[in-house]
């Protein structure tokens, strides 16, 4: 839609204080955008793995240098948030938890659980590997 | 597809700056989007510094002084303020509220005020909402009814019927929820906004409508309702303590227990 007026649009994302609903609302998206590209991550993961050891020795190289883990943690990460914040929105496509005193606190709470679920799984993996 | 930027001619110039006049110790800033349609100028942002000893407790009672004493060409609605009439509804340091109704001590620093977000502006806080009352129109907000009654007889609500109004028969319609709404911002052509939608849910909800089925239709629709993705701005900055994102979602679950 581009702006036909000749009068000016008055400012909104410039301007406007995001409450963190909003910028919760933003990073499911962001996650989600993330989940396309790491499913796209995982089935070149898988082409690799069945073309030979010789190949999956690089890419099993490059998973596990720093920016690899990075990458895998932020992974992790959004799979979590997305699963947590999905919850939330089902519970919500219900009508609970909808008044206003508790939509910080549900955000919250996703923060939180996933930021713990994603210690607990790399916590794990560290103690196994 | 949304537009995360502000189109040329709406980009905003530093404008001009007029300080407190006489010995001020009590003094507050005051930055105003203004915009003059007779020159051709793009939009710029004035300061107003203002001193605090003797004005009004409210922002509105700040835009007031500074159009009174210092600029009178500045524009803004306003008429009843108490939050009742929902005209001077504006962007207040990045949230859409009513000036009348916010005080100026809730904030500490400058103040900074834009009107309503992602509309077309007909000068300074003044913005064209034509659109948003076309689509309270569509919704058609008045009682529909196939039965009659005799003209000596009242349609009759029990306390209960009745109390589920409350919470939506309320809305102003300052339009505060609407243009707060980043789902409105980019398809406000298509999606009614929460406004609309909660005065959609609060003629639903009247046990004395008969067009329930018909209104539901009339809203399935991918863009007209399916838009709200739940980011609930509307519901963070209703200044009547309404929840249109909620009214949303029950209209929703209404759409989905007709079909079982």
């Amino acid at each position: 839609m581009t702006w036909q007026d000749k009068r000016p649009m008055s400012p909104h994302l410039q301007i406007y204080h995001l409450p963190l609903t909003a910028k919760l609302s933003i990073l499911h998206r962001a996650t989600g955008v993330v989940l396309f590209f790491a499913l796209l991550l995982m089935v070149i993961a898988l082409m690799v793995l069945a073309s030979g050891q010789q190949n999956w020795q690089f890419m099993q190289s490059f998973l596990s240098s720093w920016y690899g883990l990075i990458g895998l943690i932020g992974i992790s990460f959004s799979l979590y948030y997305h699963l947590c914040n999905g919850i939330r929105h089902l519970l919500w496509d219900t009508g609970m938890f909808m008044e206003k005193h508790s939509l910080t606190m549900s955000g919250l709470l996703v923060v939180f659980s996933s930021a713990f679920l994603t210690i607990m799984t790399w916590s794990v993996h560290f103690y196994i590997v | 597809m949304a537009e995360f930027t502000l189109p040329k001619n709406s980009k905003i110039s530093q404008g001009k700056m007029i300080r407190c006049s006489e010995e001020c110790t009590n003094s507050r800033m005051f930055h105003i989007y203004r915009y003059d349609p007779e020159k051709d100028d793009n939009p710029s942002l004035d300061s107003f510094e203002l001193n605090m000893d003797n004005c009004g407790p409210m922002i509105l009672d700040a835009v007031l002084k500074i159009k009174a004493e210092l600029d009178s060409s500045l524009s803004l609605r306003r008429s009843c303020r108490e939050g009742i009439c929902g005209s001077c509804a504006m962007n207040i340091n990045g949230q859409n509220t009513l000036a009348c109704t916010r005080a100026i001590n809730d904030y500490s620093a400058d103040i900074y005020i834009y009107p309503l977000p992602h509309q077309p502006v007909i000068k300074d806080l003044v913005s064209d909402l034509s659109h948003f009352y076309a689509q309270h129109a569509a919704i058609e907000p008045w009682m529909k009814t196939d039965s009659t009654v005799s003209s000596d007889q009242e349609r009759l609500q029990s306390v209960t019927e009745r109390g589920k109004l409350d919470g939506l028969y309320e809305c102003v319609m300052c339009a505060c929820c609407s243009t707060s709404c980043p789902s409105y911002w980019w398809n406000s052509d298509r999606y009614l906004g929460p406004a609309a939608l909660l005065t959609a849910y609060r003629w639903i909800s009247d046990s004395r409508d008969e067009a329930t089925g018909e209104r539901l239709d009339e809203l399935e629709d991918p863009f007209k309702l399916y838009r709200c993705h739940t980011i609930m701005n509307c519901t963070d900055v209703c200044p009547k303590d309404l929840n249109p994102a909620k009214a949303i979602a029950e209209i929703k679950k209404l759409m989905v227990k007709r079909k079982i």
